[in-house]
């Protein structure tokens, strides 16, 4: 799994710095490039069915293993149907997987890291001994596992991806609550007769907002990469819904034929969306840390 | 403290992750509904015919005493049997383990010699035209899908080029050159992206220590560029290096799965494939348990040989 370094020291991010932080990642081309992909892909996702030229599950059988023409950009599978569209529409179940379940793992793992730092005693170890277990497997492997009790289907998809990634939001929360709550602003905050709902909310958890958005673009990459992976494998979004895994395993009977249209094109879809949000996290971990960012060089 | 006791630390410390891991394996399987005789019966299986499997099967106990039992199973180095073939479990995981590792190794072999190299020379070369070239291909490198990789390896060098075979597997002992042929691309398929990673660390772990001032102390004495670079710098930025083989395990294990079944390896990847199709539980807990502990040994493994090339690392002081 991806790991990720934080800054080690954040603090708040005024209107100033949110603006200082904005103009140095789009002083960077990649960022530029790779922010706008994204956006297009969201947009592809959410209008599929007005820019698809073809309904993703409608089967042509005239038309079966078409190379990719100007009536098929991307070609026809073995059922006829428009690789193009499916594309698109796969957008649809990597990009849901990809937010839904990492907003809902970043708000439960961060509280979990939270209450098991600021607490400590009992909670933690609790919540830090169950951390090692999770820990304990390869994240993919136990995705597999887990899916193949569960049954394949979109929802399964997310609950397990939620479940694998908890542990990397509450580690990280963890370790920036521990350094940030014996600083002497929170000290005196304590001192002022604060309650620790109060701390946590107001000022632990704005601070340790820029390690939370790096870690949440890394980990949607890794989600997309996951579900991509546990649907190529059988285990993840149902068929016939649209989903680049499943139209790289369907493309795998057709390795040998030379039909290359039908992995080329699902495969660089994954590729291409996880290299973005691979790099917009890159960016922006640079761009949260003053000292790189007032450093000014940028790929 | 010294080494002996830090490690008898760590390895008890391993006892409840390990027990912990056995509970998950077993509840994905045990607690999650939905019966398995009807997977290992086929749906047209009788009632008395289901009982009696279940009995068989010990699924008519309570969840906790099947439980003792699985683990009392486990500690004789049993891992039960598959419910199609009714083959031991552990045989088969034993017999394929070796086959899994060759893959890896060489994988690993493959992103060391073609990673470390790539991120040395952009460290070196900071911010020239090899440097940018050579992080786009590192963060495309462990962007790209390892099974998508494969596949575009097959497609291009055994039905395009027709130069490597698409699959296939032939032990080492009953033909070297066979294996070797049959080892190549799923090799760098796996290979390849952990070079990405390797080429990343060494890249960020060469530039933190051209900044040392021992670097500029053992050039201001005059030492040429090259021995500056290979006696003093990549020395020591290699050491991080060791903590990524530990990521690189549990990505191995993961990639086996799919790139074994890609390219038809009979390794414990493609096992643990073959019952996930069937729904053949045994077989899932078995692999995913096996898996879990070459993962936390290695771990420990990684952190041992941590603390060993790093001398300011305190044993025994977390």
């Amino acid at each position: 799994m991806t790991m990720v370094s934080v800054p080690k020291s954040v603090s708040s991010i005024g209107l100033g710095e949110a603006r200082e932080i904005w103009g140095y990642m789009t002083r960077s081309k990649s960022f530029t490039i790779a922010f706008a992909f994204l956006v297009l892909m969201v947009i592809a996702a959410i209008l599929a069915p007005y820019i698809a030229p073809y309904d993703p599950v409608e089967q042509n059988v005239p038309r079966l293993l078409k190379t990719p023409s100007f009536q098929n950009l991307m070609g026809t599978d073995q059922f006829g149907r428009d690789v193009f569209s499916r594309v698109l529409y796969g957008a649809r179940a990597s990009l849901s997987v990809g937010f839904a379940s990492i907003a809902i793992a970043a708000t439960i793992g961060i509280l979990l890291g939270m209450i098991g730092a600021y607490r400590g005693g009992l909670a933690d170890t609790a919540v830090m001994r169950f951390m090692d277990i999770m820990f304990a497997f390869p994240s993919v492997v136990l995705a597999i596992a887990i899916m193949a009790a569960l049954g394949p289907g979109l929802l399964n998809v997310i609950l397990v991806v939620v479940f694998i990634s908890i542990p990397q939001f509450a580690r990280m929360a963890r370790s920036t609550i521990i350094t940030e709550k014996e600083k002497p602003y929170v000290v005196a905050i304590r001192g002022t007769g604060a309650s620790t709902l109060r701390i946590i909310f107001q000022h632990l958890l704005p601070n340790s907002m820029a390690p939370t958005i790096v870690q949440s673009t890394i980990m949607m990459a890794w989600a997309i990469l996951t579900e991509s992976a546990l649907s190529f494998l059988g285990v993840g979004i149902r068929p016939p819904t649209p989903s680049w895994g499943w139209m790289l395993n369907d493309g795998r009977a057709y390795l040998i034929t030379g039909q290359w249209w039908l992995i080329l094109f699902p495969g660089l879809a994954i590729t291409l969306t996880v290299l973005a949000l691979n790099f917009v996290g890159d960016i922006l971990r640079d761009a949260f840390d003053p000292r790189v960012r007032r450093r000014g060089k940028i790929l | 403290m010294g080494f002996a006791s830090y490690l008898l630390r760590r390895l008890l410390l391993l006892i409840p992750v390990v027990l912990g891991a056995t509970i998950v394996v077993f509840a994905v399987v045990h607690v999650i509904p939905g019966d398995p005789a009807w997977s290992a019966l086929g749906f047209w299986a009788g009632k008395t015919q289901v009982e009696e499997w279940r009995k068989l099967m010990r699924l008519d106990e309570p969840i906790h005493m099947q439980y003792v039992h699985w683990l009392g199973d486990l500690l004789r180095g049993d891992l039960g049997k598959s419910f199609f073939t009714y083959r031991p479990v552990a045989e088969e995981l034993a017999r394929r383990a070796p086959i899994t590792a060759e893959l890896s190794i060489v994988a690993l072999a493959i992103g060391m010699v073609v990673g470390i190299p790539a991120g040395m020379i952009s460290a070196v070369r900071r911010d020239s035209a090899y440097d940018k070239m050579s992080r786009f291909v590192a963060v495309a490198g462990f962007s790209v899908p390892e099974y998508f990789l494969g596949m575009m390896l097959i497609l291009v060098f055994a039905v395009f080029l027709r130069v490597l075979p698409p699959g296939g597997f032939a032990t080492l002992q009953e033909s070297p050159a066979d294996n070797l042929q049959f080892l190549i691309l799923p090799a760098l398929a796996l290979g390849l992206p952990i070079a990405a990673v390797y080429s990343r660390f060494t890249r960020s772990g060469m530039l933190e220590i051209l900044d040392q001032d021992y670097i500029r102390t053992a050039r201001a004495k005059g030492l040429t560029e090259r021995l500056v670079i290979y006696r003093h710098a990549l020395k020591n930025a290699l050491i991080p290096i060791v903590t990524i083989i530990g990521m690189n395990i549990g990505y191995l294990m993961s990639g086996a799965v799919l790139i074994e079944t890609i390219f038809g390896w009979p390794g414990m990847g493609a096992y643990l494939y073959s019952g996930i199709l069937s729904r053949d539980y045994p077989i899932i807990q078995g692999t995913v348990l096996v898996i879990a502990i070459v993962f936390v040994l290695s771990n420990l493994g990684v952190d041992l040989a941590y603390a060993f090339l790093d001398p300011r690392i305190r044993f025994g002081r977390e």
